[in-house]
């Protein structure tokens, strides 16, 4: 189901990226897998929007379908619109594309030795952003000094020692300011950042975290953080989609969905989730298991481990409720509800 | 039950290449000590290079300790095969990665009934009955004896080890990282799982984690370390009342917790975890402290039981600020 651009969020005000029916749909030798079915969501400038799932939700491959990394042979669907500051993303070629990515949107991943070269010292490849995204340049800086400036910025110790550095030579955490560093270079005004904690341990997680604040506060970057730490997601970000077998099940401000989750599937994993300093008995553990995206149950997907659903959930589509902000969510149970008791408070 | 007793693992690492043999220790776990008691959870918490792992695998007499002993049920662990020998049928465990724990070429069958043949005192049919009965147990059944462990999830997998691990009916377990590698939903399923059998069948766990969540939730006591070191002995209940050891206040304060209501975290605690083969001189803890004096730089701190059950090694423990109350 495509979302129209005028009933998303923002009323008339464009956002920097708006992505509307987005579906990527894998080519495997077991059928057709649809990792990301129908995804619409807004990203304002200077705006944080986290994205949380569990495994094979889709989360990342919604990232890289965002930046289209993907190779289109492997791909047997791959529609909808990304826009990006007024740009079709979709329409654009290799090279307009090339030009965006590591520049205007950049990427941070959850390894970040998987992001730096071994074989390379931090300063070659902080400078290659350089070289290869002229239009990013601020006048009057040098390459060099902007890169220590950038590896200041992210709290690295001896930043020149660091810049003729081998990533080998770094920890797991240092490495992860150096590609966050790297990703600056090129004044991005989007940052995708695809679980970029979880490797690190949790003190370290908490200065990636600041780091991130910092970042935004100071550049006025926008980001996409993936993540399934549904912590990491209250402490950080400005609007949520949570995503379930490919789609998003429910998307709104922080606030709200930490405090009246609709969709049963937030409900649950905010149950599951310990919580310290709130110790409880028992966790409310969520039956079942994901499903498997190459068999995927119809109707909704989340069906078969709702507590909530009800005949219609297990052959309809769950049709998807649109918010007066633009903010929605897919379980029509909830929706129902809802309808109801806004009609016994008009009466 | 078991007792750890300044218990230290060592290991010599060469630095440099092979141009300059500088030789030098690793200290892994640099004397420790603790107690398990029948029936009870204690969590071992630390970042990395905390020796946490090391710890399990010294409690399981996989490893030898390079000096202090573990004993059990009063008479201290031999060393060597002798001491798998000695635990056999009473000790288990359980590790993090379900993928890597069980061998792919073995049928359920043979994973969970593994430790009862090595026990050599039971009959081929008492054998699967008893494998039924643990796998029923974590909530699978007899129908899943002839798979092979790719046919399974991971959550269902890591409920395998846990059945292999249960099979013998031990006296305790090592948890290493049970739930780590498990997606919020059925990570759940898997602590609840844990804290019922341990509820049931009065086994102890020695849970190791790095989710100062998961082991409040799931332990009755919490041992602390950092870099080889125990820093902070504390009951669960005593988290929130207590004054806490700086480096325990810091994995506190990190955790994020999932309420966006909360006002803005403490200031992270700064620079990185220092290399375990280079630990800084006096406490360990003193380079990251935001409490460290000249003393704290030279001196060690002793560990030493400040309340009943509340064990800590700090210099700065009559300073310490009572914690805040995290919600």
């Amino acid at each position: 189901m495509t979302v129209t651009q005028e009933t998303l969020i923002g009323g008339g005000q464009p956002s920097l990226l708006e992505v509307d029916g987005l579906s990527t749909h894998f080519r495997t030798t077991r059928g057709v897998l649809r990792a990301v079915d129908g995804v619409s969501l807004r990203v304002a400038r200077g705006e944080i929007l986290g994205i949380v799932g569990e495994s094979g939700s889709g989360k990342s491959v919604l990232a890289q379908s965002i930046v289209r990394v993907l190779s289109p042979a492997q791909l047997a669907l791959s529609q909808g619109s990304i826009r990006f500051d007024g740009i079709d993303l979709m329409g654009l070629d290799d090279e307009g594309l090339r030009a965006l990515r590591g520049g205007r949107i950049a990427m941070v991943t959850q390894n970040p030795s998987t992001a730096l070269n071994p074989v390379f010292q931090v300063r070659s490849q902080m400078l290659e952003t350089w070289r290869f995204h002229p239009d990013r340049r601020r006048s009057g800086v040098d390459a060099e000094s902007r890169m220590l400036e950038l590896l200041a910025e992210v709290q690295l110790p001896a930043p020149e020692r660091v810049a003729r550095s081998y990533p080998f030579q770094l920890s797991g955490g240092m490495k992860q300011r150096v590609a966050i560093a790297m990703a600056l270079m090129g004044e991005p005004d989007l940052l995708i950042a695809d679980e970029p904690t979880t490797a690190l341990d949790v003190t370290i997680q908490a200065q990636i975290l600041e780091l991130i604040r910092n970042v935004r506060r100071a550049h006025g970057t926008a980001v996409i953080l993936i993540t399934h730490d549904l912590g990491v997601v209250a402490r950080l970000c400005d609007t949520v989609a949570v995503m379930y077998a490919g789609r998003i099940v429910e998307y709104n401000r922080t606030r709200p969905l930490f405090e009246r989750p609709v969709h049963p599937y937030t409900q649950g994993l905010l149950g599951s989730n310990p919580v310290f300093g709130r110790r409880r008995s028992i966790l409310t553990a969520m039956p079942g298991q994901p499903p498997d995206l190459l068999a995927l149950p119809a109707g909704c997907a989340f069906a078969p481990r709702c507590g909530q659903a009800r005949e219609q959930c297990r052959h309809e589509e769950p049709r998807i409720s649109i918010g007066q902000d633009g903010f929605y969510h897919r379980c029509p149970v909830a929706a129902q509800s809802a309808e109801v008791e806004s009609e016994d408070c008009r009466r | 039950m078991i007792e750890l007793r300044e218990l230290r693992k060592h290991y010599p690492i060469a630095r440099g290449g092979w141009w300059s043999r500088s030789r030098s220790l690793l200290r892994a776990v640099d004397g420790v000590s603790f107690t398990l008691s029948q029936g009870e959870s204690v969590g071992l918490v630390g970042e990395s290079g905390s020796g946490k792992s090391t710890i399990g695998q010294l409690v399981l007499g996989l490893i030898a300790p390079t000096d202090g002993n573990i004993v059990y049920d009063g008479r201290p662990l031999p060393s060597g095969p002798a001491a798998v020998a000695a635990l056999r049928g009473h000790a288990q465990v359980v590790f993090q990665d379900p993928y890597d724990a069980l061998s792919p070429r073995q049928r359920v069958r043979e994973i969970v009934t593994e430790p009862l043949r090595n026990l050599r005192r039971h009959h081929r049919a008492e054998l699967e009955e008893l494998a039924v009965r643990a796998l029923e147990r974590v909530g699978l059944h007899a129908h899943d004896l002839d798979k092979y462990p790719h046919q399974f999830s991971g959550g269902q997998r890591q409920r395998i080890g846990i059945a292999r691990a249960i099979s013998v009916r031990p006296r305790f377990i090592v948890l290493d990282e049970p739930v780590s590698a498990l997606d919020v939903s059925i990570q759940a399923q898997v602590v609840n799982l844990l804290m019922d059998i341990r509820r049931e069948q009065g086994i102890a766990y020695l849970f190791i984690s790095h989710n100062l969540a998961v082991v409040e939730h799931s332990c009755d006591r919490i041992v602390v370390l950092y870099l080889g070191k125990v820093m902070e002995i504390i009951g669960t209940e005593q988290l929130h009342s207590a004054a806490l050891h700086p480096y325990t206040r810091a994995l506190v304060d990190a955790i994020p917790i999932p309420d966006p209501a909360l006002g803005q975290t403490t200031a992270p605690l700064r620079g990185e975890i220092p290399d375990p083969a280079n630990p800084p001189a006096g406490c360990r803890f003193s380079s990251r402290c935001p409490l460290a004096t000249d003393l704290c730089r030279v001196a060690e701190p002793e560990l030493r039981e400040y309340h009943p059950g509340h064990w800590m090694a700090c210099h700065r423990h009559a300073e310490l600020p009572f914690s805040a109350p995290t919600a």
